[in-house]
């Protein structure tokens, strides 16, 4: 169970680089954080546990369904895109209809970024998992990228469940922790990040405390 | 990526003289020891200048006691407290890696002169 402190939705911009206190390039991720509100707060008599559910992104209001549109009105706020909860070990202190930005994080603390991966298509098991492929010479023969060998023969007699081969890469759910956050600017709603994060430019990620310690 | 134009526009310095390659140039470092900081300048050929934006380079080559020595900075970065150009030079590459094979007169620069 997810025992983070905050989070935030937020749109991946891209790439840059700054420079620290010490003049050394610190390579960052900008995301444009929130805003976010709170659509619902999930309580122990209630619900069972505690958690908030935040929304974040425009949409078309003729989109969006007459029970969505119910769910949004309750909180008193305008449709939003995306729907997410968070469950948290008290939520006592947010309220319905309250707003999250850039501020939920300030600089120097440690974040797990979660987003969906590029996609990378049907991918052979050297790009995938990282196989070693074949010798390019010594007699190698249209077999350079192939995977080699996939197991014994007449015992087992077939191939075990879980072999890695080729397959389908990238366009999942990733979660990269213990990420810092190297500085906060309220005013426009940046975070920059320092390293990378899953995901294309352009692509919603969601910015939790980090789930593991120091 | 104009979306990161703002972003990167904090960090951009400004006067940074117009050099290219084969200029000759001071770069006024700043160097840390310990507490105190001081000024180092190191002089040289603009050899390269590499890449754009925020992320720009410049190499200077020097030939210090005998012995080349190339330095490359970020053309934004804060340790480079003053560029200052000495005099320029007439090439005709925009890479000059071929003075690493030269020594002695030949890797000598001829100075541009505007009104010749």
């Amino acid at each position: 169970m997810a025992i983070n402190k905050k989070g935030i939705l937020g749109e991946k911009l891209g790439m840059t680089q700054v420079w620290d206190e010490n003049n050394r390039v610190v390579p960052v991720t900008v995301v444009k954080a929130g805003p976010c509100v709170v659509t619902q707060v999930r309580t122990p008599e209630n619900d069972g546990y505690s958690g908030v559910q935040i929304a974040f992104g425009q949409i078309d209001p003729r989109k969006v369904t007459q029970p969505m549109l119910g769910h949004f009105a309750k909180a008193g706020v305008t449709p939003r895109r995306h729907l997410l909860e968070l469950r948290f070990d008290d939520a006592s202190d947010y309220a319905l209809g309250q707003e999250l930005g850039a501020d939920t994080f300030e600089a120097g603390s440690n974040i797990d970024v979660t987003g969906v991966t590029k996609g990378k298509g049907f991918a052979g098991t050297m790009k995938r998992h990282g196989f070693s492929g074949v010798s390019a010479s010594h007699g190698a023969h249209k077999n350079h990228r192939k995977p080699g060998s996939i197991g014994a023969c007449a015992t087992p007699g077939r191939v075990f469940k879980g072999v890695r081969m080729s397959g389908r890469m990238g366009g999942i759910t990733q979660t990269t922790q213990n990420l810092k956050v190297h500085a906060v600017d309220t005013e426009k709603g940046l975070i920059l990040v320092k390293g990378a994060i899953p995901g294309p430019a352009g692509s919603v990620v969601l910015l939790r405390s980090a789930a593991k310690g120091a | 990526m104009h979306f990161l134009d703002e972003v990167d526009a904090a960090s951009l310095r400004t006067g940074i003289p117009d050099f290219r390659p084969g200029d000759n140039v001071k770069v006024h470092v700043r160097v840390v020891e310990g507490s105190r900081s001081r000024i180092q300048i190191f002089q040289g050929v603009v050899i390269r200048r590499h890449g754009g934006g925020l992320r720009e380079t410049f190499t200077v080559r020097k030939v210090s006691f005998g012995t080349g020595v190339e330095r490359t900075f970020p053309l934004h970065s804060p340790i480079v407290e003053l560029i200052e150009l000495v005099s320029r030079g007439d090439v005709r590459r925009a890479k000059l890696y071929y003075l690493r094979d030269l020594r002695g007169k030949k890797a000598k620069i001829k100075e541009l002169r505007d009104n010749v």
